[in-house]
């Protein structure tokens, strides 16, 4: 079995499983975990981005 | 006027009840991904975070990550190990059928093991939540 991902899908399923660890973990109630669930996904993706562009920077 | 008190906790059945539960919590959550939350009745907590660590953990080998052995030699490889031990059930059995010790061939590969080791650490953070909330520090 040998599965090939991209880097952003690799990213992205990265991003949503963590998230949703760290959400369920980190706060009490039911909407704040869904709340920081999304918070943390949203953080890890725009992390992906602006580490994307600053590569861009860099490379150029 | 001191009123006799119904709780259950303050029973000393109840109190060994819970201290049992603050040990068997996290070692079965460790054992199983988010059963530590299961046997505490959080059904739908214990399933998604289940979901979530096993699901990444399957996908890191299918991506042909490396699972990092105790005597590696090289302190990165050890803390490699000690982000894999995390996943605990899941590390016993990939180790006990021989998987992810082949080479890291390609890029996917390394993404492979760092799915490994974060899918074990994901685990140790849920291990300590069922721990919380065994002692009712959570509900």
């Amino acid at each position: 079995m040998n599965l090939a991902l991209s880097h952003f899908s690799a990213a992205l399923l990265f991003a949503v499983f963590a998230s949703v660890v760290f959400g369920i973990t980190q706060r009490n109630t039911t909407r704040d975990q869904v709340r920081y669930g999304l918070y943390c996904f949203a953080m890890f993706v725009g992390g992906v981005f602006v580490a994307g562009w600053v590569m861009w920077l860099i490379r150029r | 006027m001191a009123t006799p008190t119904t709780d259950k906790k303050s029973t000393p059945a109840a109190q060994g009840s819970g201290v049992s539960m603050s040990v068997v919590a996290p070692a079965i959550g460790w054992l199983i991904p988010g059963a530590g939350h299961l046997v505490q009745k959080r059904w739908i907590r214990g399933l998604l975070l289940m979901a979530s660590i096993v699901i990444m953990f399957v996908l890191g080998v299918a991506m042909q990550g490396h699972i990092y052995q105790p005597n590696g030699g090289d302190i990165l490889d050890m803390l490699g190990f000690v982000g894999d031990i995390g996943a605990g059930g899941l590390y016993i059995v990939s180790r006990a059928l021989d998987i992810g010790q082949g080479a890291i061939a390609h890029a996917t590969a390394d993404y492979g093991t760092k799915y490994l080791i974060v899918a074990g650490l994901l685990n140790f953070i849920s291990v300590a939540d069922a721990y919380h909330i065994s002692i009712g520090k959570k509900p």
